[in-house]
């Protein structure tokens, strides 16, 4: 086990430096820097200035040295600087996490406690009218944008309250923490409630079909004891697994969501921040996700070793 | 894993016919939401190569005299704030979307199952290599690679296919790998090493046709998340570039506005994105249970 973990761990590092690679050299392989777009704009201006800025921002330097410079700051916990704040990253992207962190937690237990029991009960009642209901509204789930779902909680709420919800970074009422983090989480948690409902089902549908499960009947005890006493039990596993991957993932909905809502959190940033050109912040917030993903992806293998005591890694 | 032999399967799920028409039929019959799924790909097929002989109007002729025009007899759907008929950009929008899904699911998939064949075929450093550049590959969702790419590559069509490709490669790549190697084991491969064949040979005319049936399935899961992505891309103006009429372009930050001064604007191209993918899912979702009966649920 203990020897699992450290190859785990060390290829979580080959991983993380590898994106780093990869989106360092992919911001700067189109020609055209943060300088360029700046001068064009202003015009025709003196080349020397130009140069002073390049130097100042250090990307008149060899891409390597660049790259280097990153990464040995990334070490320190010295992130750079914004190139349009100039201010500091770390400062940038810091007090935009709790943000897109709550918002993501809230979807998470929007999709948790929607799709768990509907994917239960889907799965106990296969092949009826309800269970066939359930697998196309779940699929439906699956089908709608999330951006276009925002839009049409903003259109609801302007023909019931007349306005659009206004983002409050400091909700004291629960109107207000609804219409600031729920509504907005809804949106984004709808698709993942699908797939959590899908996985349920299919889990539960696995499991029902064991022998254990018969015994338990035979046995006399009563259909909800079976359901949710003896085969959810079992069934939750993999819709664990499930739920932790689509935490890192949510990222993708929260990013279009975060902008519907106009919501000033980290997803949006990453946005904002590309069609600047501010890679400082690109390629900061890129290493940020890709870490969240990787050590989701680390925490659910562990929590599996731990909730399945069949489950021994060893290599 | 034994290849699957769908004649047996079909006999066993009751069908009399096992070929031709009457097969069609009884799948269609067995599966009535796939069905669906297909005749609503069907439609937007059709509306992409007829979209000309649909619309009266062109969807980039702006007319401002008529701009955020309501819904009327004139246009079904309203029109935008340039004045532009909005049924006809929905029907042209058809194109773009099944341009960049198709287009990347094609391209992202060719190259999945040659990195695929390739590390499971040859082992060694060469896989070693490959997982770890797939391993890169997906520690970032669709949309956040999708949108470093765009930025990288710049907003057009092509570009747009690319970034939505590459970050499909790994999932396809990793279920060929997968099944290459439990194929590589089978009798039928051994036999043909026997015989002399050489080893570029097995691998395309043994290993990957039987390595069809998950691709296609997969194909399919992944066509309703590539046009999703192209949406969500174009929504943040990081996709298709104006003029050309996307659905996510459509529905981009100014909609926040529309939502209140011309819903029409809002719901439509909503619907059209929603129905594709819903499309695409519903006959995915059958072609799974017909190809690949291991997986059913």
């Amino acid at each position: 086990m203990f020897a699992y973990i450290v190859r785990r761990l060390a290829l979580m590092l080959v991983t993380l430096i590898g994106i780093s690679i990869v989106i360092f050299f992919l911001l700067r392989i189109v020609p055209g820097n943060i300088v360029d777009i700046l001068f064009d704009a202003a015009g025709f201006v003196d080349p020397a200035d130009k140069a002073n800025l390049e130097r100042e921002l250090g990307i008149d330097q060899p891409l390597v040295v660049q790259y280097l410079h990153w990464i040995g700051g990334l070490l320190r916990g010295d992130l750079g600087y914004s190139y349009v704040s100039e201010k500091p990253a770390l400062q940038e992207i810091l007090p935009r996490i709790p943000i897109t962190a709550r918002l993501a937690g809230l979807a998470l237990l929007f999709s948790a406690s929607v799709g768990i029991p509907l994917g239960v009960i889907s799965a106990v009642y296969q092949g009826s009218r309800l269970d066939y209901v359930l697998r196309v509204v779940s699929l439906s789930g699956l089908s709608l944008p999330s951006f276009w779902l925002g839009l049409l909680i903003l259109m609801a709420s302007v023909s019931m309250f007349g306005s659009i919800p206004i983002f409050n970074p400091d909700p004291k009422t629960f109107g207000e923490l609804f219409s600031t983090y729920m509504l907005p989480s809804m949106a984004v948690g709808f698709r993942s409630s699908a797939l959590t409902m899908r996985i349920t089902r299919s889990s539960m549908l696995e499991v029902l079909r064991q022998d254990y499960i018969r015994t338990a009947r035979a046995k006399g005890a009563s259909d909800a004891s079976v359901n949710f006493h003896h085969a959810l039990k079992n069934a939750i596993l993999p819709v664990i697994t499930v739920i932790g991957i689509e935490a890192a993932f949510l990222i993708g909905g929260l990013i279009v969501t975060e902008t519907v809502f106009n919501i000033p959190g980290v997803a949006r940033f990453l946005v904002e921040a590309i069609r600047w050109r501010d890679y400082p912040i690109v390629q900061n917030l890129v290493m940020l996700i890709a870490v969240v993903v990787v050590v989701a992806n680390f925490t659910v293998d562990m929590l599996y070793a731990v909730f399945d005591p069949r489950i021994r890694y060893t290599d | 894993m034994d290849a699957i032999n769908y004649d047996i399967e079909l006999k066993r799920a009751g069908a009399k016919a096992t070929h031709g028409w009457s097969r069609l039929r009884f799948l269609a019959q067995r599966h009535i939401l796939g069905t669906i799924g297909l005749a609503i790909m069907t439609l937007f097929v059709f509306a992409a190569l007829f979209a000309d002989l649909i619309c009266r109007y062109d969807p980039l002729t702006v007319d401002s005299a008529h701009a955020l025009a309501h819904p009327s007899a004139a246009h079904w759907m309203g029109t935008d704030s340039f004045g532009r008929d909005v049924w006809a950009r929905i029907i042209h929008g058809a194109r773009i979307s099944l341009a960049v899904g198709i287009g990347s699911t094609v391209l992202g998939g060719s190259i999945g199952v040659v990195v695929g064949l390739t590390s499971g075929y040859l082992s060694g450093w060469v896989d070693l290599v490959f997982q770890r550049v797939t391993d890169v590959l997906q520690a970032l969702p669709l949309l956040v690679l999708a949108l470093v790419m765009t930025a990288a590559l710049g907003p057009s069509l092509p570009n747009v296919i690319i970034a939505i490709a590459i970050p499909l490669i790994p999932t396809v790549s990793r279920v060929i790998r997968a099944n290459t190697l439990a194929l590589r084991e089978l009798p039928f491969v051994e036999a043909a090493k026997s015989i002399g064949m050489s080893e570029m040979r097995i691998a395309l005319r043994h290993v990957l046709p039987n390595t069809l049936a998950p691709l296609i399935v997969l194909g399919t899961a992944q066509l309703g998340s590539t046009i999703l992505t192209e949406a969500s891309l174009s929504f943040l103006g990081l996709g298709i570039p104006e003029p050309y009429p996307s659905w996510g372009r459509m529905l981009s930050e100014s909609a926040a506005e529309y939502v209140r001064v011309a819903p029409w604007l809002v719901i439509f191209p909503g619907i059209a994105i929603s129905l594709a993918v819903f499309g695409t899912n519903l006959f995915g979702d059958a072609l799974r249970d017909i190809l690949d009966p291991r997986q059913r649920g």
